[in-house]
C-alpha cells in the first residue's frame, strides 16, 4: 500500500482543521455518529431552511481519516440543496466502494473530498471515511 | 535468545513485500508447524466422534481427547477432572457466571471485579449482578497501573462472593499479586476466578499451588488453535455446579421425565466437541515445553525491556503502566496522532499492532485516554522486529505533518 495515497496532504491538513468544528446556531438537526469498534465519535449539527443546507458544524474526536472526511464533507455540502447533497453523498459512497473509477468525471463534483479515494484500497479504514457521510445522510432524511 | 521464527510458516511469507513484523500476539498468537501438523494428522488418522464409537477408530479419537486433557492438566498443575474444555476464555467465564454465579450469588452480595478486566471477565458479572440484585464492586489500579494490597483490602469484604481478576492485564501487561489477592479473598470466604488468557503464554502456572478456585484461558493465545478454551475449577466446586449447556454426551441417563449428568468435567461438555482444537492445544503445550519455560521467559523479558528502552528514547510517546513485572505487552500513544492512524502507518512498514480500546473500555476511561496502540510480543519476535517497529514509530508524527 502506498501510504501517501491514504494520508495525502489534503487529509493530514484537513484532519487538524478547526474551521467547521463548532456548534450551529438555530440548528434544525443534531445527530451523533459512532464507530463502536474504533471509537470515532462525531456529532453533526445542521441548519436546513427551505431545502437548503445553510450551515453545518461538527464536534467530536476520531482518527485523521474520520476527522478529515468530516471537514471535507462540510466543505462541499454547505450551501447545497438537500437534493444536491444526497447526490454528492451517493457519488462519495461510489468512490469509496471503488465503483467510480479514478478518471470518472463525477469525482470532480466531490472537489477536495476526492482526496479520500485511496480508501477504496484500504478496507480496514472505510468505516472511518464514511462515518460523517452516513450520519449526514441520516440527518437529511429526518 | 530463542530462535524459533523458522517454526512459524506464516512468518516466512512477506506481507506486501516486507518482512512480517507481528506484534499482536496478545490478540492471537501465530501457530507453529507442530500445531498445524498435529491438527492435520488428527484428521488424517484418528478422526471419529469420541466417547461414542465402539470401533477402534472411535477409541483412538477418545484417546486423543483424553490425552489432550491430561497434557493441559499437567501443564497447569491440576487434576484431569478439573479441566473443562470450552470454546475460549469468554465461554469459560460465562460458564462460571451462569452456573456457580447464579446459584451462589444473591441480592446484597458483592462481585469484586478489577477494572482492568477484559470485557469477557466483566460483562458476564454485570449481567449476573443485574439478575441477582448483587453489586459489582471495582478494584482500581494505582497511578503506576498496579493493583495494590491496600485496594484489595478496601474492596474485598465479607459481602464479597467472588473476586474476578486477570493475572496479567491485556492493556498494561502488569501481573497482579495473586497470592495477596487469594489470601484476602479466602479470608472473607470469597472465591477467586483468575483470567489467565494473557499470562498463560508467558510463564508456567500451577493452579493447585496458586490456590485459585477457578482459572480460565484460551488456546489461541498459547500458540494453539482458535475455538478451544479451558476452564479450571477445583473438583469440589465443579462437582457441586449445575451444567451450563445440556444435550448430547453430557448426560448419565435420560428418561421422559428428565436426566442425570455425566461426571465432572464431562457434564460441562455438551455436544460434539472441538477435538482438533484439543489436539492442537496439546501440541502447542508440548512445543512450548520443548523450548523450555526459562528460555521463553528470558527471551520475552529481554525483548520487552529492549523495546521499552527504545520507546523511552523517542519523544512524544506516552507508555501506560509502570511496574517491573511486565509481560508481553506495551500500550502507548503517539502525541496528537490517533491510534488507528498509528496502526495504519506502522502497517505500511509491515508492522502489525493493535489499536483501539482493547476490549477494556472501563480501564481506558480510568486512564483518561479512550484509545491506545498496543505492541505485544511472542516467542518468535526478535530484536530485529523491535528495531523495525521503533524506526517506523519514530517517523509517525512527521509523516502526519507535525514538526517532530
Amino acid at each position: 500500500m502506498d501510504l501517501r495515497s491514504l494520508y495525502n496532504q489534503v487529509i493530514t491538513e484537513k484532519s487538524r482543521s478547526n474551521e467547521h468544528r463548532h456548534p450551529v446556531d438555530d440548528c434544525t438537526c443534531s445527530l451523533e455518529g459512532v464507530n463502536p469498534s474504533c471509537g470515532d465519535d462525531i456529532t453533526l449539527q445542521l441548519r436546513v431552511k427551505d431545502g437548503v443546507i445553510e450551515d453545518v458544524g461538527f464536534m467530536g474526536a476520531g482518527c485523521a481519516i474520520s476527522q478529515a472526511s468530516t471537514a471535507l464533507m462540510i466543505d462541499i455540502l454547505k450551501g447545497k440543496t438537500v437534493a444536491e447533497a444526497k447526490e454528492l453523498i451517493d457519488v462519495f459512497f461510489g468512490m469509496i466502494k471503488g465503483e467510480i473509477g479514478e478518471d470518472d468525471e463525477r469525482l470532480e463534483l466531490l472537489e477536495d473530498a476526492a482526496a479520500l479515494k485511496g480508501i477504496a484500497h484500504t478496507p480496514a479504514r472505510v468505516k472511518c471515511a464514511v462515518l460523517a457521510w452516513h450520519t449526514m445522510e441520516e440527518a437529511l432524511d429526518k | 535468545m530463542l530462535d524459533v521464527r523458522k517454526d512459524f510458516p506464516i512468518l516466512q511469507v512477506p506481507e506486501a513485500g516486507k518482512r512480517l513484523i507481528y506484534l499482536d500476539t496478545a490478540a492471537t498468537a501465530q501457530r507453529p508447524n507442530r500445531v498445524i501438523e498435529a491438527i492435520c494428522e488428527y484428521y488424517k488418522s484418528d478422526n471419529a466422534n469420541p466417547h461414542r464409537g465402539v470401533y477402534e477408530l472411535g477409541a483412538r479419537a477418545t484417546e486423543r481427547t483424553d490425552s489432550a486433557r491430561h497434557t493441559v492438566a499437567q501443564f497447569v498443575g491440576a487434576d484431569d477432572e478439573e479441566i473443562v474444555f470450552t470454546q475460549n476464555t469468554t465461554e469459560s467465564v460465562n460458564l462460571v457466571a451462569y452456573t456457580w454465579g447464579m446459584a451462589n450469588i444473591n441480592a446484597g452480595d458483592d462481585i469484586c471485579v478489577y477494572v482492568a478486566e477484559h470485557h469477557s471477565n466483566m460483562v458476564p458479572w454485570q449481567r449476573v449482578a443485574k439478575r441477582t440484585g448483587a453489586r459489582v464492586v471495582y478494584m482500581y489500579p494505582d497511578e503506576n497501573g498496579v493493583l495494590t494490597e491496600e485496594e484489595m483490602r478496601r474492596k474485598i469484604s465479607r459481602r464479597t462472593k467472588i473476586v474476578c481478576c486477570a493475572m496479567v492485564s491485556n492493556v498494561l501487561g502488569i501481573k497482579i499479586d495473586e497470592k495477596a489477592l487469594i489470601e484476602r479473598a479466602h479470608s472473607v470466604g470469597a472465591k477467586v476466578l483468575l483470567d489467565c488468557a494473557q499470562s498463560i503464554p508467558h510463564f508456567r502456572h500451577d493452579f493447585h499451588a496458586i490456590g485459585c478456585d477457578f482459572a480460565v484461558f484460551s488456546g489461541h493465545k498459547l500458540y494453539g488453535p482458535m475455538g478451544i478454551g479451558v476452564l479450571y475449577g477445583r473438583k469440589a466446586l465443579l462437582d457441586a455446579m449445575e451444567p451450563f449447556l445440556s444435550g448430547g454426551d453430557m448426560i448419565g441417563i435420560v428418561t421422559e421425565d428428565g436426566a442425570t449428568w455425566a461426571e465432572t468435567p464431562r457434564k460441562f461438555e455438551a455436544g460434539t466437541r472441538n477435538v482438533e482444537g484439543e489436539v492442537g492445544l496439546e501440541a502447542a503445550i508440548k512445543y512450548l515445553d520443548s523450548l523450555g519455560w526459562e528460555n521463553i521467559e528470558a527471551h520475552e523479558r529481554e525483548l520487552v525491556n529492549y523495546c521499552l528502552a527504545g520507546m523511552k528514547k523517542l519523544p512524544h510517546i506516552e507508555i501506560y503502566g509502570n511496574a517491573p513485572e511486565r509481560y508481553g505487552v506495551i500500550s502507548f500513544n503517539v502525541e496528537d496522532v490517533h491510534p488507528h492512524d498509528v496502526a495504519s502507518i506502522l502497517d505500511a512498514d509491515g508492522v502489525c499492532v493493535r489499536a483501539g480500546h482493547h476490549c477494556a473500555e472501563p480501564l481506558m476511561r480510568r486512564l483518561g485516554i479512550g484509545r491506545c496502540s498496543r505492541a505485544s510480543f511472542g516467542i518468535y519476535n526478535t530484536k530485529e522486529d523491535v528495531d523495525v517497529f521503533l524506526n517506523s514509530l519514530g517517523k509517525i508524527r512527521e509523516f502526519m505533518g507535525y514538526g517532530s
